[in-house]
């Protein structure tokens, strides 16, 4: 085929490409420019090479922000997902209630994520709370702001509350696609409730459910607000995740070279488990064709 | 296996039913012999999945009680029936080998292990599977699949009827054949009751020995294939069966005469006493045309569907289909039709008189 040689359409992109050059791509160089160099002020900067790189390695800081994100994502991902099933399992399939449940499931999914977080901030409060006053009045000494635990157990709870709705909407989109055919095949056959899930419903949720891991992963790996409004990455740095320390570091103690480094390995590790994930799902598909 | 009797049946989806109108499936006593090969034939919605559903236990019927040999089963639950059904579309799970999916109602009723090993065995030669036993049942032809849910049925020894509920709508044309003769034979072999539901005539009739035609939520004939083609007991089952399905003109009756539009023609018995919309029906195969006798007709098209050519004609108004043989020449002189007075069914308000 010709293809039609028309210089002028290259000034119909252009408009697109400067909003992408604003708002990405400068930035972003900015950023790997600042990796490589430091600066004693006046806007003065000299090469540092992989120096940033080299300490953020081998910072204990660094390690333990992203140990302990790591072991939130892993939690959340190991609440999330189970529960989020076994309430797309219990949801009803069809009539009025189905789509009052709906509703009421996809509600927390439209609350800002800082007004979770002050929600949350409140609700647990020993004085004010309705949730830490309980605690309070029954025995139990609560108190997120003190007790690195309970920090940890407030800031689980709240992303399990605000995002299990997603895995069991996703869930359940997965089981409505079940014609009855395979349900009524399954008495036939006398399957017992347990195979009738692991035989029938968990592989045609395969797909979805990947779906929902990645989603939660990536979320809950670069969560800031909720922590943030909450906890404020503490108590000391109890739930400082990897987002949270890399503003203190950028923005707080204005480290813009070190952070700078963060960003980028924050960036390649996002990108490296992405990338497993969707080979693993991709090889799924092929075995699955 | 066994027999199964339907004693008063009826089912109504609305919880309080007030006349006929309101059931889906209308009062209803059969018995289906041990052994037999049916078909349960009719159009979308006219009750045959809900009649299906109601043997196989996954609906509880309005009314009425449902027997395998003698016992009451009504309210028994579909595992306690011992039946097998073979979907619309093909049931496997799709995690299993096909070997663990035949293995899979035996294992759940926990049979010895090696008993399981060889029932699978002998149903996988029975369908045809035995060099794909290993192979996961993603992934396999809609048609291996069917084969899978239907291996799944047989392979309990004690089932007491396999039910089909048109188990070859996704299948390729030239594979339906062959599983349907699969199919036969099977029952040829294994004698089981089979019960098949389908719309299609083609199907029905070479499957079964006896086709139960239903229509609007009720069993209109009962009968083999060839009582369906010779004496429709129902203007549905006229209309129905046959390519094209039986003619239908409005008649007055007078003996051995009936006056139907354009002039009248002759019946092989004498009738009497008839009331209510009366109707002479006469199978497209039957009625030939002519220079010189018979009701005159205008021949609108010719379809030559290749081992005989269809007439599609006008009598009056009303439509005529003439089936005549490949070697017949027609010309544009034959403008009159003659029905074969032997094959011509007389009908008082869509039910089949018989003559006094």
């Amino acid at each position: 085929m010709d293809k039609t040689v028309n210089h002028k359409a290259w000034f119909l992109v252009l408009p697109v490409l400067v909003l992408v050059a604003f708002s990405a791509v400068i930035p972003l160089m900015t950023v790997v420019n600042y990796a490589f160099q430091d600066t004693f002020g006046n806007n003065v900067f000299f090469w540092n090479g992989l120096g940033w790189f080299e300490d953020l390695l081998h910072s204990e800081r660094m390690w333990n922000a992203l140990g302990r994100q790591l072991a939130f994502s892993a939690i959340i991902i190991a609440i999330e997902i189970p529960l989020g099933i076994f309430v797309a399992l219990n949801m009803p399939k069809r009539g009025v209630w189905a789509s009052l449940v709906l509703v009421l499931m996809s509600l927390p999914l439209l609350i800002p994520w800082n007004v979770v977080g002050t929600i949350w901030q409140i609700f647990g409060r020993v004085d004010i709370g309705l949730l830490g006053y309980t605690l309070d009045a029954v025995g139990i000494d609560y108190n997120y702001t003190q007790n690195p635990i309970h920090a940890w157990v407030t800031v689980i709870v709240m992303d399990v509350w605000h995002w299990t709705s997603l895995v069991a909407l996703l869930a359940y989109a997965g089981l409505q696609s079940i014609p009855d055919a395979y349900y009524q095949a399954a008495k036939i056959d006398q399957a017992s409730r347990w195979k009738v899930f692991r035989y029938i419903e968990l592989p045609k949720m395969a797909g979805v459910l990947m779906i929902a891991v990645l989603l939660r992963f990536m979320d809950s790996f670069m969560i800031y607000t909720e922590p943030f409004v909450v906890t404020g990455g503490g108590p000391g740095n109890a739930t400082t995740f990897l987002s949270i320390d890399l503003v203190k570091m950028a923005l707080g103690q204005f480290d813009l070279g070190p952070a700078a480094a963060f960003s980028l390995m924050y960036f390649l590790v996002i990108l490296l488990i992405s990338w497993v994930f969707y080979t693993v799902m991709t090889n799924l598909d092929k075995r699955g064709g | 296996m066994a027999k199964i009797t339907l004693d008063n049946l009826a089912h109504s989806y609305l919880p309080d039913p007030k006349g006929p109108q309101d059931y889906a499936l209308k009062e209803l006593d059969h018995d289906w012999e041990d052994g037999a090969a049916y078909a349960l034939l009719g159009s979308s919605g006219c009750g045959k999945s809900t009649l299906l559903n109601i043997i196989s236990g996954l609906l509880i019927p309005s009314q009425g009680r449902i027997l395998f040999d003698g016992v009451d089963v009504t309210r028994a639950p579909t595992a306690e029936r011992n039946i097998a059904q073979v979907f619309q579309f093909p049931v496997v799970y799709d995690t299993m080998t096909v070997r663990d999916n035949l293995a899979f109602p035996l294992r759940n009723r926990g049979r010895p292990e090696s008993y399981v090993a060889e029932r699978v065995a002998e149903i996988a030669a029975m369908i045809g599977m035995e060099h794909m036993l290993d192979r996961k049942a993603r992934g396999l032809t809609a048609d291996a699949k069917q084969k899978i849910s239907l291996g799944r049925g047989m392979v309990r020894k004690d089932v007491n009827a396999l039910l089909f509920d048109e188990p070859l709508t996704v299948i390729d044309p030239h594979m339906k054949w062959e599983l349907r003769t699969q199919l036969k034979k099977l029952h040829h072999d294994f004698g089981h009751t089979m019960i098949y539901v389908t719309h299609d005539q083609t199907e029905a009739l070479t499957f079964a020995d006896k086709v139960v035609v239903m229509y609007d939520g009720r069993v209109v004939q009962i009968g083999t294939p060839e009582e369906l083609f010779d004496r429709p007991e129902h203007t549905f089952v006229g209309y129905f069966i046959g390519s094209p399905g039986m003619n239908l003109l409005p008649a007055k009756i007078d003996g051995r005469q009936a006056l139907v539009p354009g002039g009248t023609t002759a019946l092989s018995g004498s009738y009497s006493g008839l009331t209510g919309n009366i109707q002479i029906g006469v199978r497209p195969e039957h009625v030939r045309l002519s220079r010189d006798e018979g009701l005159p007709v205008t021949i609108r098209r010719i379809e030559d569907v290749g081992r005989h050519r269809i007439i599609r004609a006008d009598l009056m108004g009303h439509d005529l289909n003439i089936i005549a043989p490949e070697d017949q020449a027609i010309s544009s002189d034959m403008t009159r039709a003659v029905f074969d007075p032997a094959r011509v069914n007389v009908y008082a308000d869509d039910w089949r008189v018989k003559a006094a």
